[in-house]
């Protein structure tokens, strides 16, 4: 059974004492133990360097080097000078009447002598923006061309030979069923706009849509490989559902209905690419895109 | 020495009266408050750390044959961009470490910045007279932010290539000068050879020039309209408490930026950041799986992601998708984000100054919209990892992305409930945030129970907060009271001995017409107090 004593409060001088007198000779101990840890981590460091380096070292030396200034810094500003509190009036921010008023009549003083000639104000204020103006010019129009067709179309056009990355080709038994590949026209191989993935999604003849009743020959489709949201390449072809997948903000593509859109923030089906394959069994593009491929934009039709 | 020195200094700029006033400069003490000198401390060592980098990285996409340290790369034709970065990690001396560290500090950086952005929120540090320092500030985040995509956009990695074909969807998407936009930026279609150089001129002249322009304002206008400072004893709206610039202050500040390089190093020499070896170097139509930007942009990638498949098209011209989640999302966020004190002052009508800081749990209405609109953006960052998510549990796709366009719309109004709730209901309580008192509970003989307090322990710091000796002596002189000021000149040299004041009558003093008097006060117990405690300044009214 305990009886607690309440009565007695704390002394005033425990409570006034401050920090400095409480342990300061195991402070400094640290604080120089903080800062031989640093000198002997730069050495360290120094020889690591010397000896041709090493990442992992590296980023440990510097952390003790580093680390020991630093801990020996703030125990040094925290526990072995004078904290305070201290406190200090905040001056009262805005300005006296009067200096305000004075700050008026100066201004109005030199607007007064100016503004009495307000048809040179005015001249000199046009030809300071038409100067500005006339700048922007460099530092837009020169950054680069203006767009013209450049969005609307790509280098496919009727009759490209269609090749692989590696430039070769493609034939009629360059894919088997299940297949997928990224190819060119001959004139653009390694392209970011022209470039198209193909994917045999049988043996006879595909139709994804009406009227695209000779775009797939043979089971071969192709559809540009910009995706139609943010133009990532729609690089992940599942064969199991016959779906495209864009790996940037998973859109999902209807492969054998044309590429539509059935999830994803994707809006628009990936164009698709009509193509042929000529008497030696070589693949063509029937035409180019029949629209602009890739993410919209304000001037698309 | 030093008097000479500053004699010579003093006579050619006039500076004692400055430098005096700064080195008594009263900087009130809370952990908080050291969150923006993390982001100013990542912005030196992002400096640091960058400049070298300069030294060695080729802004260039020019092709060349490999033939560098790293061996599943040689013989590979890559651009002198990406060769230059493999080079600083695998061949330049100390050169990852710098690298990754840089890496490392611009992720901090940006982390700093935005939970010192929600500090000053929820403390409602903002108001009257700081709105100014918040438009500073709201300007440095979004500069923060750019920079940090156009530097990890330079290695021309396969990651970074990906980002910059969303970036350059993203700009032509903007309604009616989109795609000029997009061929006056990238000098032509995507990708051009012209953008790497150009986001390098960006990355490390213009941007961070603006950043030290800004930074430098932001810190000249807290010294000049003094710290905020939490309620608390003898803490007013028209004073500041805390410790002294010099030496305390100084010494912590100072120390404080080497904990942070130290932490940077770590990070930067143990925990790699961007293998972009791993990565391999960018081919436009090649992709990888899991692209995910840095952190601060994943919130952006997951509006991208969860944004319905709509698009409008009308009258010959189109809004494309993207436009929604990356520019108009973007575009609200910072325009409210930047005008938030004035929305505030309409709501509240307070035009009053403010320099004591609201306790979070004191103003619930605006701490649950904080913790609301947070939760919004911490959900599409998270939405950032769809693939992820529903690759490591096995989900569908389908129902992560369904899912996360619920939780945005279900998350915030919640966690906004909840924090009205625990703040207001906290706030109720009168004894929130103090230390409980002990009780001891004792059960007498007969066997009944009785509950005693313990005595509150003495807090470190009772009420003592006293001007610098320094300043009091400098006041005493100015309004004339040489005696007084030669008396704390024999006693309290630079704080340390003792001094007796106990026959000096200090008087009512009056100091230089701000209304503002020092008043006497009695030294406090026997012993009387190693620094020279004499006066207190106080208000009367």
């Amino acid at each position: 059974m305990s009886k607690v004593d309440n009565e007695s409060p704390t002394p005033p001088e425990v409570a006034n004492s401050q920090v400095p007198e409480r342990s300061t000779r195991s402070i400094e101990i640290l604080v120089a133990v903080c800062f031989v840890i640093s000198v002997l981590a730069t050495v360290g460091l120094a020889v690591t360097y010397w000896l041709g380096g090493q990442p992992q070292v590296e980023g440990g030396l510097l952390f003790a080097t580093l680390g020991g200034i630093g801990v020996g810094m703030v125990a040094w500003g925290k526990y072995l000078v004078p904290q305070g509190p201290y406190v200090q009036e905040r001056d009262t921010i805005k300005s006296e009447i009067l200096e305000r008023q004075a700050l008026l009549e100066s201004l109005d003083r030199g607007s007064k002598a100016v503004g009495r000639r307000p048809f040179l104000g005015k001249l000199m204020g046009a030809s300071i923006a038409l100067f500005g103006l006339i700048n922007l010019f460099p530092f837009l129009r020169s950054l680069g061309p203006v767009p013209k067709k450049a969005l609307t179309t790509t280098p496919w056009r009727k009759g490209s030979a269609v090749v692989g990355p590696d430039g070769k080709q493609v034939t009629s038994s360059t894919l088997e069923v299940g297949g997928v590949m990224t190819v060119f026209p001959s004139n653009d191989v390694g392209g970011a706009i022209s470039q198209t993935v193909l994917i045999r999604v049988g043996t006879a003849n595909w139709t994804t849509r009406p009227g695209r009743e000779t775009w797939g020959p043979l089971g071969y489709l192709a559809f540009s490989k910009v995706c139609t949201h943010a133009g990532c390449p729609v690089g992940l072809y599942e064969e199991l559902t016959q779906q495209l997948l864009c790996p940037c903000h998973q859109s999902l593509f209807d492969v054998l209905t044309g590429a539509t859109p059935v999830f994803g923030p994707a809006p628009r089906p990936l164009p698709q690419l009509p193509i042929y394959f000529d008497s030696n069994g070589n693949m063509h593009a029937q035409a180019g895109y029949d629209q602009p491929v890739g993410p919209g934009y304000w001037e698309r039709p | 020495m030093i008097t000479q020195t500053t004699d010579w200094f003093d006579e050619r700029l006039g500076i004692a009266k400055f430098t005096r006033k700064s080195l008594n400069k009263i900087f009130p003490d809370h952990w908080s408050f050291m969150l923006g000198e993390i982001a100013m401390y990542s912005f030196v060592i992002l400096l640091f750390t960058g400049v070298f980098l300069t030294f060695f990285f080729v802004p260039s996409s020019k092709l060349i044959t490999y033939h560098g340290a790293y061996l599943p790369d040689r013989g590979h034709k890559v651009s002198e961009a990406f060769a230059s970065t493999l080079n600083i990690s695998f061949s330049v001396r100390a050169g990852l470490v710098m690298r990754q560290m840089h890496h490392w500090a611009a992720n901090v950086f940006i982390a700093a910045i935005i939970v010192h952005v929600c500090r000053i929120f929820f403390t409602g540090a903002f108001r009257k007279p700081r709105e100014i320092n918040w438009f500073v500030g709201t300007g440095l985040l979004v500069l923060a932010i750019v920079n940090g995509f156009l530097g990890y956009s330079l290695p021309d990695d396969l990651i970074s290539g990906t980002g910059l074909r969303i970036a350059y969807s993203i700009v032509l998407s903007v309604p009616v000068v989109g795609s000029y936009l997009g061929f006056f930026l990238f000098g032509g279609t995507f990708p051009g050879n012209a953008i790497i150089p150009r986001f390098y001129t960006l990355h490390i002249l213009i941007i961070p020039g603006l950043i030290i322009g800004l930074l430098t304002a932001h810190l000249a206008i807290m010294w000049h309209q003094k710290h905020t400072q939490f309620k608390g004893k003898g803490k007013t709206n028209r004073n500041v408490v805390g410790v002294a610039m010099w030496p305390a202050y100084a010494f912590q500040a100072g120390g404080f930026f080497f904990v942070t390089a130290a932490v940077i190093a770590a990070l930067g020499g143990l925990v790699q950041i961007n293998p972009i070896w791993l990565y391999g170097q960018y081919v436009p139509y090649r992709v990888s799986y899991a692209v995910q930007p840095d952190w601060y942009m994943g919130w952006l990638d997951g509006a991208l992601r969860l944004m319905p498949s709509w698009e409008i098209q009308a009258f010959g011209h189109m809004i494309p998708n993207v436009f929604f989640p990356a520019v108009l999302l973007p575009g609200i966020t910072f325009t409210l984000l930047g005008a938030w004190p004035m929305i505030e002052r309409k709501i509240t009508k307070d035009y009053e100054e403010h320099h004591l800081l609201d306790n979070p749990r004191d103003v619930p209405w605006r701490t649950s919209l904080g913790v609301g609109i947070l939760a919004f953006y911490v959900v599409l960052f998270f939405a950032s990892s769809t693939d992820v998510l529903a690759n490591s549990y096995s989900l569908s796709l389908n129902f992560v992305l369904w899912a996360f366009r619920v939780l945005l719309f279900v998350v915030p109004p919640l966690a906004a409930f909840v924090a009205y709730k625990v703040a207001s209901e906290t706030g109720a309580v009168s004894t929130t945030g103090r230390r409980k008192r002990i009780l001891i509970i004792s059960r007498s003989s007969e066997g009944e129970f009785s509950t005693t307090e313990t005595a509150l322990r003495a807090p470190m710091h009772e009420e003592v907060i006293e001007e610098l000796p320094e300043e009091i002596r400098y006041h005493a002189i100015k309004d004339g009271h040489e005696e007084l000021a030669s008396a704390i000149a024999v006693g309290a040299p630079s704080g340390g001995s003792t001094i007796s004041t106990n026959d000096v009558d200090l008087g009512p003093l009056q100091s230089g017409g701000t209304g503002v008097y020092q008043i006497p006060r009695t030294p406090r117990g026997g012993t009387g107090d190693p620094r020279g405690r004499i006066s207190r300044r106080d208000k009367r009214e």
